[in-house]
């Protein structure tokens, strides 16, 4: 290793990012405008530049965004070399070299992951195949969707009321399709705000003319004589005739391709240092392989040190920032992830944010507006500190409750706020489900303190 | 051209809606949705609302008013948004 490792890495070094996504180029473009010089390789197993994917689920299916340019721009040029349409297929962390499918080999100095997750697929695999039973992950799958909903079904199925199941949902409402909704849990979006803003999300679901059924789980799906799917099976033996079924149910982490590695990377992400440096399975930090984004799994110093995994746009850019900051530079000069949790999303002409981990509260106050009005801001609590804040159209109050986060405020809420109403003056219980039984991929994992910790894997419901 | 905005930072004040109505549009009370690929005779309206999102949640190709701000090296915590 020569003297000034870092220096001549800087000059000379090869980085390869392994995922051509979100955080892939945002780091790319961060190790070029700090400086790096060497030799850069973005590999990619999607055919196409990083693209955005929160349009997907929004102004593509509102007919605002074609599908096939949601391109993100680069904030810089990055001189890289593109392998795109070629997965990684393997790790050799002694030799560090990476497998390509095309038998290729890439040899690296630093790596950094950022593989992503993928939508986890219906699980009869018979069923899955049949013609009109959609996915909505990639720039394909959204083509695929928007052409099927353009097309006007009679009915659209929506399987799992998690975000993008919701959103979907309301866009098909927006197109003026009928479309049911099966979710497990007894509300929307329950495994990331709670059964009590759950509750909120149901009602505007209802209003707005969504079939939305609740406690119960999707048995089977039915196909005709040609392979196209045209019924729906629920657990309370109600059959649903429809011609668009749109799986919803989470997501599962791009790491198969790890397996045997010595990464200490599985279901549940790879986990990493608040460096974003890799842990090997014995959780050991690796001090060449790096992480980023949604596969990542990294602890948090404002939530216990807990791990968390977070599908987060937010969160994938600062982490491939920060992680391609920490490639390039001397321990002393790295700094930690520590970004704040933050959460978008829009449907039914809401706009829901969060900052912090709402799944963490255990109570909920709203401390302002009113849910009624679909206009509020409620706060989490967990343990006599607030943990997290969601609104509905109130985003401008956000910022605030996140310094009130930042800062370890006491909960419950004591300091006055404007909007004020009298039922938002006590704590009630926030209602999560029993978090070993999520009721789908949920969007924040929290994992306790062990990286080789593999105990909670989810195993969808098969009932 | 593409662009993204980073609707963490976006608090909804419609000002790039009201200078560039043919890429972004309000959607409801505060959502915003726009056209991530928007057509290059609309260069001059989206550079104009670039410069006036009052959180610089835009970023445009060669337009970006954030770019240089992710480069310092204290920024650790304060990327936090
Ligand atoms: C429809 C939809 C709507 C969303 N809406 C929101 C929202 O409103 N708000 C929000 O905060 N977030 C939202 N998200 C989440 C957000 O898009 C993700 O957090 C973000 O894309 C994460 O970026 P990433 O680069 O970590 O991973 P990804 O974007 O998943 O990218 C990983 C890339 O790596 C590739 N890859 C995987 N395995 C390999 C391999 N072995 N070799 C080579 N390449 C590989 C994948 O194909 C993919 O291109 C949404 C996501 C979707 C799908
Ligand atoms: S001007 Fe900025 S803050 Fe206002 S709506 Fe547009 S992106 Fe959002």
């Amino acid at each position: 290793m020569p003297a000034d490792y870092m220096g001549w890495l800087r000059r000379e070094g090869r980085i390869v990012i392994v995922g051509a996504s979100l955080a892939g180029l945002r780091a790319a473009e961060t190790l070029r405008a700090e400086g790096f010089a060497g030799e850069l390789t973005l590999i990619g197993d999607e055919p196409y530049e990083p693209y955005d994917r929160p349009p997907l689920s929004k102004a593509v299916l509102l007919g605002m965004a074609s599908p096939h340019h949601t391109e993100l721009p680069h904030r810089r040029e990055i001189d890289a070399k593109w392998r795109l349409g070629v997965a990684a297929t393997g790790l050799d962390l002694a030799a560090k070299r990476v497998r390509l499918a095309d038998g290729d080999e890439v040899e690296y100095d630093r790596l950094l992951i950022a593989t992503g997750v993928r939508a986890r697929p219906w699980f009869k695999e018979e069923e899955a195949r049949l013609d009109g039973v959609c996915l909505l992950r990639t720039r394909d799958d959204a083509v695929d969707l928007y052409r099927r909903l353009k097309a006007g079904p009679r009915r659209v199925f929506v399987i799992g009321a998690g975000f993008a199941g919701s959103e979907v949902a309301s866009a098909c409402r927006e197109m003026g399709l009928p479309v049911t909704v099966a979710e497990r849990a007894g509300a929307p979006l329950v495994g990331a705000l709670g059964g009590v803003i759950g509750a909120v999300a149901s009602d505007l679901q209802l209003e707005n003319g969504v079939d939305l059924r609740t406690h119960v789980t999707v048995t089977g799906l039915e196909g005709d004589a040609v392979g196209r799917v045209r019924a729906v099976h629920l657990s309370d033996e109600s059959v649903v005739e429809a011609d668009v079924v749109v799986v919803s149910l989470g997501s599962l982490r791009n790491t198969e391709w790890l397996a045997g590695s010595g990464l200490g990377a599985g279901p549940r992400g790879i986990a990493c240092d608040a460096g974003c440096r890799a842990f090997d399975f014995r959780g050991i930090v690796t001090d060449d392989v790096f992480v980023a984004g949604d596969v990542a799994r990294s602890p948090h110093a404002l939530f216990g040190y807990q791990f968390l995994s977070l599908e987060h746009w937010g969160n994938a850019v600062a982490q491939a920032q920060t992680a391609a900051h920490n490639m390039i530079c001397h321990g002393a000069d790295r700094r930690p992830h520590l970004w704040m949790p933050a959460f978008w999303s829009s449907m039914f002409g809401v706009n829901i944010k969060s900052v912090g981990v709402p799944p963490m509260g255990e109570q909920l106050m709203i401390t302002q507006g009113s849910p009624a009005e679909r206009r509020f801001v409620g706060v989490y609590g967990y343990q006599g500190r607030m943990v997290a804040a969601v609104s509905f159209d109130n985003t401008r109050w956000l910022e605030f409750y996140q310094r009130q986060i930042e800062r370890g405020a006491p909960f419950p809420v004591e300091f006055p706020t404007t909007d004020r109403r009298p039922e938002g003056r006590q704590p009630v219980d926030a209602d999560f489900p029993d978090p070993s039984l999520p009721s789908h991929g949920p969007m924040v994992t929290l994992s306790g303190y062990s990286p080789a910790d593999q105990q909670l894997v989810f195993h969808p419901a098969r009932h | 051209m593409r662009l993204v905005v980073d609707l963490n930072k976006c608090q909804g004040y419609a000002q790039c809606a009201f200078l560039a109505p043919d890429v972004f549009a309000m959607h409801g009370e505060e959502s915003l949705i726009y056209n991530p690929h928007a057509p290059e005779e609309q260069r001059e309206r989206l550079a104009r609302a670039v410069a006036a999102c009052p959180v610089q949640a835009i970023t445009a190709d060669g337009l970006d008013s954030t770019g240089e701000r992710h480069t310092g090296s204290a920024q650790g915590a304060s990327d936090a948004r």
